[in-house]
């Protein structure tokens, strides 16, 4: 116990949901309140820099809709991590699996010969295995050969960056496309359609949310769940109730990256029509899910919030190059931000703040209450 | 081109690429020698390139320009110190969010520096005399900038210091087991403050020698993933100051390499071997009989609090 003034810091074991809420979303008012110093370094009115983004983001559907648009990768990956996170896993590599789940998808949408209405959900098949195997490689070296999962799930990110940009630049650049890496355009059979006067590709954004509720009850609810939450609590445990780690570890990333491919099948099927350029087509969402699944705290319903909120700040980014003219690098500082004010709330969630009257401490008394 | 004198330049441009990475690689064991995982490396090296840039283009001194890079790495430690070793935050999280803070800001800041060649360089060096050495000359003596030497001459001395000196021992007794150290009467929290912070003024150098030296001009992401080679690097480094040295000359020979064989490969396939055979690299060493050898601090990642086991 400590004392503050008139307050009195209690530590608690376990943060009540309150508590959860209430910090996160400090952290978050902090971390925009940190960022106004950019805004001052660009010699504007930090206030009225806010009020209007609001205004331009939520000012009309077509404009909000693109909060949903760039949330839907969000919600895909950041699930995918709540999950790979609860088994303490560290799943870097979303962006990697994102963008092979989108070289699968490419694959079959130009060079397949199906029937078009087989199209689409080989598709999305296709992208759901290739990122989930992109993903279950590190899960193997690290239980086979002892390689840690950051660096293993990091590198596999630049080693799929390259190998989509060779593919652009050489064997799949589109004949018809000239000067451009790009990919000839998809048929139409391997689009995806949107909701009325917005780009918001409907079907991957189910998807998410479906996504979001299986693996809800699949932690919650069945054993498969339960060895996930046992491994990620205590690894000696875990050994002790005879868990098959290499089982555990696999089926959780190939699951984790296998809805970070399904994210980039919808990049590509829905957005681009074609594969380009990784910074086209992620822009960062695997890097931003992480932050996506730690501000939701492991839980996979949670994270179609949090997704919502980063879906805003990418949003916010738009806006802010096109109608204020400042880069978009903007965003990458606020999510740094906004992860380094979450990580440093952290501590307070486990300190109960309650306001008592100073006692006076006689000599003998055991435990005084001011130390 | 006769193969002598591709090998010769070839282990000289090595050596001449592996600087960042091994400036880098020595300030990482450090600070997880004492327990402090900084995934932020890759943040501060950026950080770093783009001071130095910055600083040199404005004042015309690299050497200002590296001092400067070195002071922004640290500081950028330094917030990584805060979080992880006094909020107790998670090193991983906290080390991510340094990179991602980092790359931004200087990905910001550097918009309007795009693209202008440096006016005054970082200069390379011909060592008098050992220069003429046949071989060993043009390899090791000619066309090397001065961090070349400070950086192996470093790797020695910090292996020194931290084997062979007293406070090695506080260092590595903070990393192996805290409440021990503690006991002992060396202050944890000092201890790991000062490794990760001079972490992160390596770094920071090892970012400025990209953007001062290397290649002098700032580009965007100029870093490419260096920095997560670097904590790859540690790793296989066994946390030696000394194996960094091949480590970091390894691997600098590896993007060389990605540059020199573009005649017989695609490029953006070379490109990805750094990172291939990292992760090769760490498999292979993780395999069988290596594995004992590569054992992490014990209390590497796990805050420390007093009191507590």
């Amino acid at each position: 116990m400590k004392r503050l003034g008139p307050f009195v810091l209690e530590p608690r074991l376990a943060p009540s949901r309150a508590a959860v809420l209430g910090v996160s979303l400090g952290a978050v008012i902090l971390a925009l309140l940190l960022a106004s110093v950019v805004f001052y370094g660009y010699g504007r009115n930090p206030w009225q820099a806010y009020v209007q983004i609001g205004r331009g983001v939520f000012g009309s559907w077509p404009s909000f809709s693109e909060v949903l648009r760039r949330a839907i990768p969000l919600i895909l990956c950041g699930v995918g991590l709540t999950l790979a996170f609860k088994a303490q896993f560290w799943n870097i590599g979303a962006e990697g699996q994102l963008l092979a789940g989108a070289v699968a998808a490419t694959g079959v949408a130009l060079f397949l010969p199906v029937p078009e209405v087989w199209r689409l959900p080989l598709m999305f098949l296709s992208g759901f295995l290739a990122g989930g195997i992109w993903a279950v490689l590190p899960a193997l070296l690290r239980v086979k050969f002892a390689v840690n999962d950051v660096i293993s799930t990091l590198m596999l990110n630049y080693i799929m960056i390259y190998i989509v940009e060779w593919l652009v630049h050489g064997p799949w650049k589109g004949p018809t496309m000239r000067g451009f890496a790009y990919t000839d355009a998809f048929p139409m059979s391997a689009r995806l359609s949107y909701l009325p006067q917005t780009r918001v590709h409907w079907l991957t954004l189910a998807l998410g949310i479906g996504a979001a509720l299986v693996a809800a009850v699949l932690l919650a609810r069945t054993r498969f769940g339960y060895e996930v939450r046992v491994v990620g609590q205590s690894t000696e445990a875990a050994r002790y109730a005879g868990i098959n780690f290499t089982a555990v570890f696999a089926l959780v990333m190939l699951l984790s990256g296998g809805l970070a491919g399904l994210a980039g099948v919808g990049e590509v099927a829905g957005i681009h029509w074609r594969l380009r350029s990784p910074a086209h087509i992620s822009m960062g969402y695997g890097y931003t899910a992480i932050i996506v699944a730690w501000l939701a705290r492991g839980s996979p319903l949670a994270a179609i919030f949090t997704a919502l909120l980063f879906g805003l700040i990418f949003a916010a980014g738009d806006y802010m190059k096109t109608a204020l003219n400042l880069p978009f690098q903007i965003t990458g500082v606020f999510n740094g931000l906004i992860l380094f004010c979450l990580i440093s709330f952290d501590i307070l969630m486990f300190w109960r703040v309650r306001l008592s009257k100073r006692e006076k401490a006689w000599i003998g008394q055991a435990g005084s209450s001011a130390r | 081109m006769d193969w002598t004198s591709w090998v010769i330049s070839t282990v000289s441009r090595a050596l001449a690429f592996g600087v960042p990475l091994l400036w880098g690689t020595l300030g990482e064991i450090y600070a997880e020698r004492a327990g402090v995982v900084n995934l932020g490396v890759e943040g501060m090296m950026i950080l770093g390139a783009f001071m130095a840039f910055a600083v040199t283009q404005s004042v015309g001194s690299p050497g200002l320009g590296l001092f400067c890079a070195a002071m922004v790495g640290g500081v950028a430690a330094l917030v990584h110190a805060f979080l992880t070793v006094t909020l107790r935050a998670n090193q991983y999280v906290a080390g991510l969010a340094l990179s991602m803070f980092g790359l931004g800001l200087a990905g910001l800041l550097g918009r309007g520096w795009e693209g202008k060649p440096l006016s005054s360089t970082l200069p390379y060096l011909t060592v008098p005399g050992l220069s003429r050495i046949p071989v060993l000359g043009p390899m090791l003596f000619q066309d090397q900038t001065v961090l070349t030497y400070i950086g192996l001459v470093l790797a020695v001395l910090l292996w020194i210091l931290l084997f062979r000196t007293r406070w090695g021992v506080a260092i590595r007794s903070v990393g192996e087991n805290p409440a021990t150290a503690d006991a002992l009467g060396i202050n944890v929290t000092l201890v790991r403050y000062l490794c990760v912070v001079f972490g992160g003024l390596l770094a920071g150098v090892g970012g400025g020698y990209l953007s001062v030296a290397y290649r002098p001009a700032w580009t965007e992401g100029m870093t490419a993933g260096m920095g997560w080679i670097v904590i790859a690097l540690t790793i296989f480094a066994a946390w030696d100051p000394l194996q960094a040295i091949w480590g970091a000359f390894f691997f600098g020979a590896l993007y060389h390499l990605s540059y020199r064989l573009q005649a017989f490969l695609a490029p953006e396939l070379l490109k990805l071997m750094p990172y291939f055979f990292a992760v090769v690299v760490l498999a292979a060493s993780g395999f069988g009989r290596a594995r004992w050898r590569r054992r992490a601090p014990a209390a590497l990642g796990v805050p420390y609090v007093r009191g507590e086991r």
